[in-house]
């Protein structure tokens, strides 16, 4: 008998439903409607540029949004666990400040590349032990070190900019893997992403940040270090920002206090959009990977058409909006596949 | 509990009246009367848009767009001076009223109706209302020369010795502080923050308050926008970025629980004045503009810990209390 | 007038499944205190949602001051003259008294539209003053006790020119002397006309105030009557009154020497002084009505509430637990009393569910051991009898019955020592209950000590070995399951039986 109230399917003898259901279910799923658009998307690109399909291009279009695709990775985690982490296009403000004074410092690359990372991970942690000693929203916390991160470069710099870096540095955010064409960049992204959807869906801690973020009172009750997990998040989210700032500073060579800025929109778009729900425990990485790459080439051909950044915005804008708005209306189909499924079932008494 | 409530209000008194002693040690200047009312004439625009955002906290959210509709406000007054100088001066403040209540309302609906949060939301709009200043202007500046006179003179003219600016925000400030303490659709707004299902259980319609909060904030927003091309002659693309983290300072400081609920109007107030008395410091003293953005983020943090700390201490020495 | 001020008559309230009520008939007269009377689940709750019109009855009448009505909003119900005060004051703490006192109907000034501080202000000292409330009118909620807030709670309903005065449980967080402050004030408000209906399982306190009562049972209608002419007995037997004809499988086990002993537990204003032993293989049920303390004791057992004193014995080694994830490790598990925001985390598949605590200390370097888990869930999923297409069915598409198996199932797995279960069998059927009730005889069987909390009496006394009694934080009685009959427990749990076994 379900519950008073809580209104779940009562399916305790569910089996599989049929073939034409199952497959209307497949294709309404977040991720499936995600990769159509996607391949809308490509195929609209290759229309309008004869030129689009060429493996270099392709390869060389990616450039303009490996930092992000880095950047979803642990955002991903944040947001499912429920949280928000509004800083991190100020973390790589910071981040690329302190390796442009090492730098200028006359610091090599190694150097450079371990304060890129240290200063990030500090800053995460900072964060995280707002968010979790002092029970403070996270909304609140990176509202404010977000303008206190990115102020500090602005103190720090004005309207200079740091532009001297060794040149192996540049290697990271220019370079090619070896002489073909595939840019380093996106090597950094794979083993980001492939770490993190293992992390996700094999390890404790995956498992972990699903119950906290559906589920707080139970994931305590049931053992789960909920602080230790949230800090966890956010010193992560913070370090992949260093990595993103390695990337984007060695790529445009030069250090200034604007660096990313807008990021963090674009990087919670990508997350949402790729079908993580705002308010945590739903989502998976998968949709998040289609996501990228389909708002990647979005504006890779809205580039081509010569379409202004800023007008690109709107578009990322109103695509935050309906990527929330949309799975309340899909989600409502497809429990109303399952409904029918279920009311042909529910004939008597349940038996248990 | 009327004391605690004076008590953070005459604390932010005391700090400001410290800070403006502290800067005057190294400047004498800063204290002269001319001075300080540049400080006040300078903060107003703050002031009102922070009142607008005000409401927003209050129910528990955050308003990220308020300096996109600024300058999507602000430019669609300056290009409608500079193609149409004929227009009357007087037009052009219920225009961005208008205008900026309905990019607000906008929000105001999917918060309501899409049951977004307001912090998404918000920057949604934030990102695609920027993009509209781009697109209307196509990407062109609306500079002093470009504007009438008249328009330039909206924000500073002088009325009863008082530049006009300085009015609106007097006339916001108590419109707002009547709204919030005297009617029943700003005790909503205080009822939605502090205790929705309560709120909802006493008759009040969240809906409406959700909306009516951003159609004030979006109004208030799109007035301070006309203000501040006019008095910087300059309408573009880069307009008032940033701007709405002054507002969540001049809140936070102010008292305003960042989680909704509880914090007054003139909590906001002195929380602007604050941060103006900040930001003309900082010339004074030969001290980098740059350091503007740092020194507000600090303040955000310091104020939300501190407000935190405060609230747990008070909510301890109650619950201590019950033993019995 | 001689007129009933409310007449309800045959109300029923149907839930897919459950008559929380049925066909229920209730009549209070203007100026009187009436006492709704039943065990925990009886239908009260119910039935004063319905009156305050956050539900509409399926069936049935309610006449209200003569007039038929059906409120179809809390508002609506409140303007028609029938306010309720919540065991938990609903209140904003951020604001004023006078402003939570006005909420929902506040005074403007004519004219301008604009609120009346003033008026309210004034209205509030006034109110205050009649109900001895030492508050100022401006000053905070949140700065004031549970007593003070209920009475906030009652000018409130003054302030509405309330008719009908809805109490519910309103002494449960009281002290004596606060008690009486508030019996004082239902007298004056008695006095005025004002019509009470006052829901309380405290015996004591409602012969002391209630004028008539009526008793429901599993939703229904038992009997009504004038309180002079009712004694605790026969209000006990209307109360519990069904036939213990139910089996429990309950099997004779070698009770085993001690293994947990609790002394001295204190904790604030729930619980003081409680202490109880537990042995190897002894079911110890753990009964009492609202506010007794039972899951405040365990909660606080398992570290996840504070402690003020009290020591606890495992194996007659001194421990302490700061948290579940500590109290698990040494082989004490608790089950929660609310299975959908305690126990289960709904997205995930029952085999996560299940294995859910010990992904940890079952993982490989921080891996998920999928083997190990996959065997595990289905080892503890097949004893539990839980029924599903597939172990990696998410949790949400269970019922309700089915789901308490996996939480039940996800305790078991890690093989604990000593099992509490917190209402294990509540809000499931008939059938499921059976299987947890075998399930529990055959651990007790094994040697496993399992405390249970119920507040069901047939369960309470086909299953236990022993039985605690709980009443208003204290151990009111030690109840051998040969002695042990429903009236005893009852007048234990209801304070009724006088000093504390």
């Amino acid at each position: 008998m379900s519950d008073l109230g809580t209104g779940f399917v009562d399916s305790s003898r569910l089996t599989m439903m049929s073939g034409p259901r199952r497959l209307a279910d497949f294709l309404l799923r977040w991720e499936s409607m995600l990769f159509f658009i996607f391949i809308a998307v490509f195929v609209g690109n290759s229309l309008l540029s004869p030129y689009f399909l060429d493996p270099f291009n392709l390869f060389d279009a990616t450039f303009n949004f490996m930092e992000k695709a880095v950047m979803a990775m642990p955002m991903m985690f944040v947001i499912l666990l429920g949280d928000i982490d509004i800083s991190v296009a100020s973390i790589i403000s910071l981040s690329s400040l302190f390796m442009g004074m090492a730098s200028a410092a006359g610091a090599d690359t190694p150097t450079i590349l371990a304060i890129g990372l240290a200063v990030g991970l500090l800053a995460g942690i900072f964060n995280g032990l707002l968010i979790t000693k002092l029970a403070i929203p996270s909304i609140a916390v990176t509202l404010g070190s977000s303008s206190l991160f990115r102020g500090i470069a602005n103190a720090v710099l004005g309207d200079q900019a740091y532009t001297k870096y060794p040149a192996s540095f540049a290697y990271v955010g220019q370079g090619y893997l070896g002489e073909s064409i595939v840019p380093f960049e996106i090597l950094i992204f794979l083993a980001t992403a492939l770490f993190a959807g293992v992390v996700l869906n094999r390890t404790v801690y995956g498992r972990h940040v699903y119950a906290v973020g559906n589920n707080k009172t139970a994931a305590r009750f049931s053992g789960v270090p909920v602080d230790k997990v949230r800090l966890i998040a956010f010193a992560v989210n913070g370090l992949a920002a260093g990595v993103a700032a390695i990337m984007l500073t060695s790529r445009i060579g030069s250090t200034r206090p604007n660096i990313a800025s807008g990021y963090e929109t674009d990087v919670i778009t990508i997350v949402v959009l790729g079908g993580v729900a705002i308010t945590g425990g739903k989502g998976n990485i998968a949709g998040v990977i289609i996501s990228i790459f389909l708002l990647g080439y979005l504006k890779f051909g809205m580039g081509v058409l010569n379409v202004p950044g800023k007008v690109m915005n709107i578009i990322t804008g109103v695509l935050l909006v309906v990527a929330i708005l949309l799975p309340k209306f899909t989600d409502g189909l497809r429990a109303k596949l399952r409904a029918g499924k279920a009311k042909s079932r529910a004939r008597g008494e349940e038996k248990v | 509990m009327k004391k605690l409530l004076k008590r953070k209000e005459t604390t932010l008194v005391l700090l400001i009246l410290l800070l403006i002693f502290a800067v005057s040690l190294r400047a004498p200047g800063f204290v002269a009367p001319g001075s300080l009312l540049n400080i006040v004439v300078d903060t107003s625009i703050l002031i009102i848009v922070s009142l607008g955002q005000f409401g927003v906290i209050l129910i528990g959210g955050i308003d990220l767009s308020i300096g996109s509709t600024m300058a999507l406000v602000g430019m669609a007054a300056a290009m409608l001076n500079q193609f149409v100088p004929g227009i009357p001066v007087w037009f052009f403040a219920p225009f961005s009223l208008v205008a900026g209540a309905l990019l607000g309302g906008l929000g105001g609906i999917l918060v309501a109706f899409g049951k977004l949060p307001p912090l998404i939301a918000s920057l949604g709009m934030m990102s695609a209302y920027r993009g509209l200043v781009f697109i209307l202007s196509k990407g062109q500046w609306v500079t002093a020369n470009e504007m009438t006179e008249g328009f330039r003179k909206i924000p500073e003219g002088l009325t009863l010795g008082l530049p006009h600016m300085v009015w609106a925000a007097l006339i916001v400030a108590f419109l707002a502080h009547l709204f919030m303490r005297h009617t029943r659709s700003g005790r909503d707004v205080y009822a939605i923050g502090g205790n929705p299902t309560a709120a909802r259980f006493a008759g009040v319609n969240q809906a409406k308050v959700e909306i009516n909060v951003f159609l004030i904030s979006g109004a208030l927003a799109g007035l301070a926008g006309l203000l501040y091309v006019s008095r910087y002659g300059i309408a573009q693309n880069e307009t008032a970025s940033g701007f709405e983290m002054q507002t969540v300072a001049a809140a936070v400081l102010g008292g305003v629980n960042i989680a909704g609920g509880s914090g007054t109007v003139l909590g906001v107030i002195l929380g602007s004045l604050f941060l103006g008395v900040v930001n003309n410091a900082l010339p004074v003293l030969r001290l980098s503009p740059f350091l503007q953005m740092a020194i507000q983020g600090f303040i955000i943090l310091t104020a939300v810990v501190a407000n935190t700390l405060v609230d747990r201490r008070n909510k301890r020495v109650f619950a201590a209390g019950r033993v019995r | 007038m001689d007129a009933n001020i409310l007449e309800m008559r045959g109300v029923s309230m149907y839930f897919p499944g459950i008559k929380a009520l049925d066909k229920v008939d209730l009549s209070v007269r203007p100026g009187e205190v009436h006492a709704l009377i039943g065990e925990n689940g009886a239908g009260k709750s119910t039935l004063v949602k319905v009156l305050t019109g956050l539900y509409k009855p399926t069936a049935g009448n309610i006449t209200f001051e003569g007039m038929a009505r059906r409120f179809s909003s809390t508002v609506e119900a409140q303007m028609a003259g029938i306010v309720a005060i919540h065991q938990e004051p609903i209140m904003f703490p951020d604001l004023s008294v006078a402003e939570n006192v006005f909420s929902g109907h506040m005074l403007r000034k004519r004219g301008t539209g604009l609120l009346d501080w003033p008026g309210m202000r004034a209205k509030t000292r006034e109110l205050c003053a009649r109900i001895e409330l030492a508050a100022d009118p401006d000053s905070m909620v949140s700065g004031l006790s549970v007593a003070q807030r209920h009475m906030v709670g009652i000018a409130r309903a003054l302030s509405m020119n309330a008719r009908l005065l809805i109490m519910d449980e309103p002494t449960s967080a009281l002290s004596i002397r606060e008690t009486e402050d508030l019996f004082k004030i239902v007298r004056q408000l008695k006095a005025e006309g004002t019509a009470i209906l006052f829901i309380s399982h405290k015996f004591d306190e409602l012969f002391a105030i209630a004028d008539s009562y009526t008793v429901l049972r599993d939703g229904k209608f038992v009997g009504a009557g004038s309180m002079k002419d009712a004694s605790v007995d026969s209000l006990v037997r209307m109360m519990a009154g069904r036939l213990l004809g139910q089996m429990f499988p309950k099997r004779k086990v070698e009770i085993g020497r001690e293994i947990l002993k609790v002394k001295g537990f204190t904790a604030g204003r729930s619980f003081k002084d409680v202490s109880f032993s537990l042995k190897r293989g002894e079911i110890l049920g753990f009964f009492g009505l609202v506010g007794a303390g039972r899951s405040e004791v365990m909660k606080s057992l398992l570290g996840l509430d504070p402690l003020d004193e009290g020591e606890i014995y495992l194996e007659n080694k001194k421990v302490r637990f700061k948290d579940p994830h500590a109290a698990l490790a040494q082989g004490v598990a608790y089950v929660p009393e609310d299975r959908q925001a305690q126990g289960l985390v709904l997205p995930l598949s029952i085999a996560d569910n299940i294995c859910l605590p010990q992904t940890a200390s079952l993982a490989a370097a921080g891996f998920i051991a999928r083997k190990t888990e996959a065997s595990l869930a289905r080892e503890y999923g097949s004893k539990m009898e839980i029924r599903a297409a597939g172990w990696d069915v998410e949790a949400l598409n269970l019922s309700g019955g089915n789901q308490q198996k996996v939480v039940l199932a996800k305790w078991l797995a890690t093989k604990p020592r000593i099992l509490i279960l917190d209402e294990p069998t509540k809000g499931i059927d008939v059938g499921t209950k059976a299987a947890v009730h075998e399930f529990m005889s055959n651990l007790a069987a094994e040697g496993m000590a399992i405390i249970m909390i119920s507040s069901e009496l047939p369960e309470i006394l086909g299953m236990s070995d022993r039985i605690i009694v709980m009443h208003e934080g204290s151990v009111a009685a030690v109840v051998d399951r040969a002695e042990a009959s429903e009236e005893i427990i009852l007048r234990a749990a209801t304070g009724a039986a006088g000093e504390a076994a």
